[in-house]
């Protein structure tokens, strides 16, 4: 609706347009990626499904990650490295976590530039807060709506520099021309209209999958249209076997099971107990972690105040090991009556304080479940939360093995390993979102030539994202979604099992059955029907990708717990799962591939 | 617990429309959005909403329940009798789309016109200074989730649509405020916010305020303190003197006109 016609005034015919740069998504990565290739001299424009500003990034509470050292001067980019390797349990690609801690101080005093208001040290330097897996207090934030404050900064700055948006508008498939990205096709929600853009180099930074589970803090667009989009245009998946469960979601009521309840509570001093008032986390601190935590209520309570004598609450540990604790607790009888835990931070600090650290949390609850956050403890429990598998790309230039195909953010893959650390993943969005529009505007604009999409894909993305209509009286696309999102949560959850997994491929391939004869009613205009039955699909791939890696994956690390392997498996700590379509493009095939290693002068942070 | 909750649900696009009526299936703690999301999924496969994170922080889904503009995620079903009918419209100051959706670019158009935020140059050392009680009178105005309910409740454009080219409406009346707050800020708008957006216009009858769904006191914070200043340049004897005989307003120094 920014920065172009809406699509109604064209009659007939297939609108369209020429960019050097066609960034898909308007979250965090998505703007920056387009402020980048617009200063770096190139012609983009931003494509996202929703209005602009609405993006998922919008749902980050606590904090954007940065060694600023501007309340520990301790603190620095070797520090923070450190931390991110170790919360990835080692899986993350190194040369992505050490860029991501070297650029994200200068990426968000960036955003101070333009306008973010940060909280305030009493030196009126930018204050940072403590989270999980993070040695010092080190999340930039705004009380607890620091992604609001991102997405809003980015979405002024791309305002002011005049970059076009193509609002409500979704691409549903990637155009190539002799194996190089050639532009993108997609539609109009407001009006089904389609629009055809041609561009050398896309840039995909369209967010997660987490609506193929049940319970999810995510909202209705996370379907892996970027992970759908890349697996087709021929890139590869890594690391899909990892989803992230955080520990504190809501559990009632039904309506907002699964809302996310920001990490900074814990942050800020709130503890975890269970039914029976126990502080449950001091029985659940594994090894890997237990030289750096806490490990009675005294020393835990003193490092609040004094960060160098005593060592971190274990409710600060990474999100895996929170949330399986969380789990176990559960199972074992000792759930909250809405089948959850205790998340308590009355008891601990002031209903002043609090409601000044944690203004949406006490919101959130007093308009949603009639709870006083200040007065009483909230019911939590795990929630799927983010995808650390995405693309795999290249660290610097974060290009696909497409050439012209670049990803950023969340449906990237590599960054944060296993487990990705609370916080890293604003930092994320901003590090490498320049990164990606800097090298996409440099191979765009040094093209002696450009790859132009074929009239025939053309018509076969129409033919495509027409099918629903051709039907009648068949599957729902409702239905078949919430039966996947049963599937994924029952099946390949938290906690996993050879057996379960093997079912839920089975139960994918049903559900790709019923899709294939799934029909919508009613026409192309802003039809929310149609709409699903094309974003299912991509569910429905990234499921798949999902359910074959963690099946493969015969161990237990980060956001992959397997009940039938309980423990991590050195031959599997330096490898990854890579995913791939297969040759007739009805589901994927899988290779491992060995890790990248780490060169000697990075491994000496982790020698004890 | 569960009940079936009538509703009555606006159906149409630009040519015309009618409300339907529906009953549907609802539960304990449910909000309206939850409703109609069960309508969608069972009954009317196409009802078009506009919907994102279902927790109040994106702004999305605003349209009229019985004729009062709110969140349809943040209305619950409790706040209503279960023999009352639920009617749910869409925003009356912009043009429908389809069913509850509407063409809210107006909003866009005027984020466009809003001179930006331009911060001097760093300190020293590369990093910046405020204090936290300055950046607070902006934060309480970024906390905005332009979900355009005070856009669509003010009554200069919602019974008037020929203002809307020289309104922005108090959304942007917060942004202006939030810049001439900035502590860091160079630029002087002053003279947009009345010319270009409007901002005399408004007769504060804090309508928006009311409708804040982040409980933003739209009037008492941003709009009046920038009326006053706005008025204080403009028309204040004493400055217009000062400013004819070469005295600065030192309010405004080192702030440059745009």
């Amino acid at each position: 609706m920014t920065g172009n016609e809406m699509s109604g005034d064209a009659q007939g015919g297939i609108e369209r347009h020429q960019y050097d740069v066609i960034v898909i998504g308007a979250g965090g990565s998505g703007l920056r990626a387009a402020i980048a290739a617009h200063e770096a001299g190139a012609r983009v424009a931003v494509v996202c499904k929703s209005l602009l500003g609405k993006a998922h990034t919008v749902m980050a509470e606590g904090g954007c990650a940065a060694a600023m050292g501007n309340l520990y001067p301790d603190d620095n980019w070797q520090v923070h490295f450190r931390d991110t390797m170790r919360g990835g349990k080692m899986l993350n690609h190194w040369r992505m976590a050490q860029i991501h801690a070297q650029e994200a101080p200068e990426r968000v005093m960036e955003l101070e530039d333009w306008g973010a208001l940060f909280d305030r040290t009493q030196d009126g330097l930018i204050s940072q807060r403590d989270f999980g897996g993070h040695r010092y207090a080190r999340l930039a934030h705004i009380g607890d709506r620091t992604g609001l404050e991102i997405i809003r900064t980015l979405q002024q700055r791309l305002v002011a520099l005049g970059i076009d948006v193509y609002m409500e508008c979704t691409v549903t498939d990637l155009l190539k021309r002799d194996g190089a990205i050639a532009g993108a096709f997609g539609y109009w929600r407001e009006s089904g209209r389609f629009i055809v853009f041609d561009a050398p180099a896309v840039v995909l930074a369209t967010g997660g999958f987490g609506k193929a589970w049940k319970v999810t803090s995510n909202s209705w667009e996370y379907t892996g249209d970027g992970h759908a989009l890349a697996l087709r245009a021929g890139a590869t998946l890594i690391n899909m076997e990892f989803v992230q469960f955080h520990p504190t979601g809501m559990v009632w009521p039904p309506s907002v099971k699964g809302l996310l309840v920001t990490e900074s509570v814990r942050g800020d001093g709130g503890i975890l107990k269970n039914s029976e008032g126990k502080r449950f986390m001091f029985d659940h601190i594994p090894d890997y972690f237990r030289k750096e935590t806490a490990d009675s209520i005294e020393e835990a309570d003193r490092w609040y105040e004094d960060k160098k004598n005593n060592r971190r609450p274990p409710e600060l540990l990474p999100r895996d090991e929170v949330a399986r604790a969380i789990n176990a607790e559960i199972k074992a009888g000792r759930g909250s009556p809405h089948g959850g835990v205790f998340l308590d931070i009355a008891s601990r600090r002031t209903p002043e304080f609090i409601k000044k650290r944690l203004p949406s949390m006490y919101h959130q609850f007093k308009e949603l479940a009639d709870v006083d956050i200040t007065a009483e403890p909230m019911e939590i429990g795990p929630t799927c939360h983010y995808a650390m598998g995405g693309i795999e790309v290249d660290p610097d230039t974060e290009v696909s093995v497409v050439p012209g195909l670049y990803a950023v953010g969340e449906c990237s893959g590599g960054m944060h390993g296993s487990n990705r650390l609370g916080g890293n993943s604003l930092s994320d969005l901003i590090v490498f979102g320049r990164r990606a529009g800097d090298a996409a505007a440099s191979y765009a604009t040094s093209l002696p030539s450009r790859p132009e999409a074929a009239d025939d894909d053309i018509a076969a993305a129409q033919a495509s994202a027409l099918a629903p209509f051709e039907l009648e009286g068949r599957e729902n696309p409702y239905t078949i979604q919430q039966d996947l999102q049963q599937t994924m949560n029952d099946l390949v959850g938290i906690i996993r099992e050879g057996s379960e997994l093997e079912r839920a491929l089975e139960e994918v391939e049903r559900l790709k059955e019923r899709a294939a004869s799934m029909s919508v009613e009613g026409h192309r205009q802003y039809n929310p029907g149609w709409h699903l039955a094309i974003d299912l699909r991509n569910m429905l791939l990234v499921g798949e990708c999902v359910a074959k890696a963690a099946l493969a994956r015969q161990e237990s690390r980060g956001g992959h717990t397997r009940n039938d392997y309980p423990g991590p498996d050195p031959e599997w700590g330096d490898k990854n799962l890579v995913l791939r379509l297969n040759d007739d493009g009805t589901g994927v095939d899988m290779t491992e591939q060995a890790l990248p290693a780490m060169p000697d002068d990075l491994k000496k942070f982790f020698e004890e | 617990m569960g009940y079936q909750l009538k509703m009555r649900v606006w159906r149409g696009d630009a040519d015309g429309g009618a409300l339907g009526d529906y009953t549907v299936e609802v539960s304990e703690g449910e909000v309206v959005l939850d409703a109609l999301h069960r309508l969608q999924a069972t009954q009317t496969g196409d009802l078009a909403i506009r919907w994102n994170c279902k927790a109040g922080k994106c702004g999305s889904c605003s349209a009229e329940i019985n004729g009062k503009p709110r969140l349809l995620c943040m209305t619950r079903l409790s706040d209503f009798d279960t023999s009352e009918t639920i009617t749910v419209t869409p925003l009356r100051a912009f043009p429908v789309i389809r069913d509850l959706v509407t063409d809210v670019s107006y909003n866009y158009e005027k984020a466009r016109e809003l001179p930006s935020v331009e911060l001097g140059p760093r300190d020293a050392d590369g990093k910046r200074r405020m204090m936290q009680v300055d950046v607070e009178r902006g934060q309480e105005f970024r906390k905005c989730i332009e979900c355009f309910l005070c856009q669509n409740t003010c009554h200069v454009v919602r019974d008037h649509e020929d203002n809307k080219p020289a309104f922005a409406g108090p959304r942007f009346f917060l942004r202006y405020a939030e810049l001439d707050m900035h502590p860091l800020d160079i630029r002087d708008r002053r003279e947009t916010t009345r010319r270009d957006a409007g901002i005399g216009l408004c007769n504060i009858t804090k309508c928006c305020t009311e409708v804040c769904p982040e409980g933003i006191k739209i009037t008492d914070n941003a709009i009046i303190p920038m009326k006053e200043r706005v008025v204080d340049k403009k028309y204040d004897p004493l400055v217009w003197l000062g400013n004819k005989i070469g005295l600065r307003n030192k309010d405004d120094d080192g702030r440059t006109e745009v």
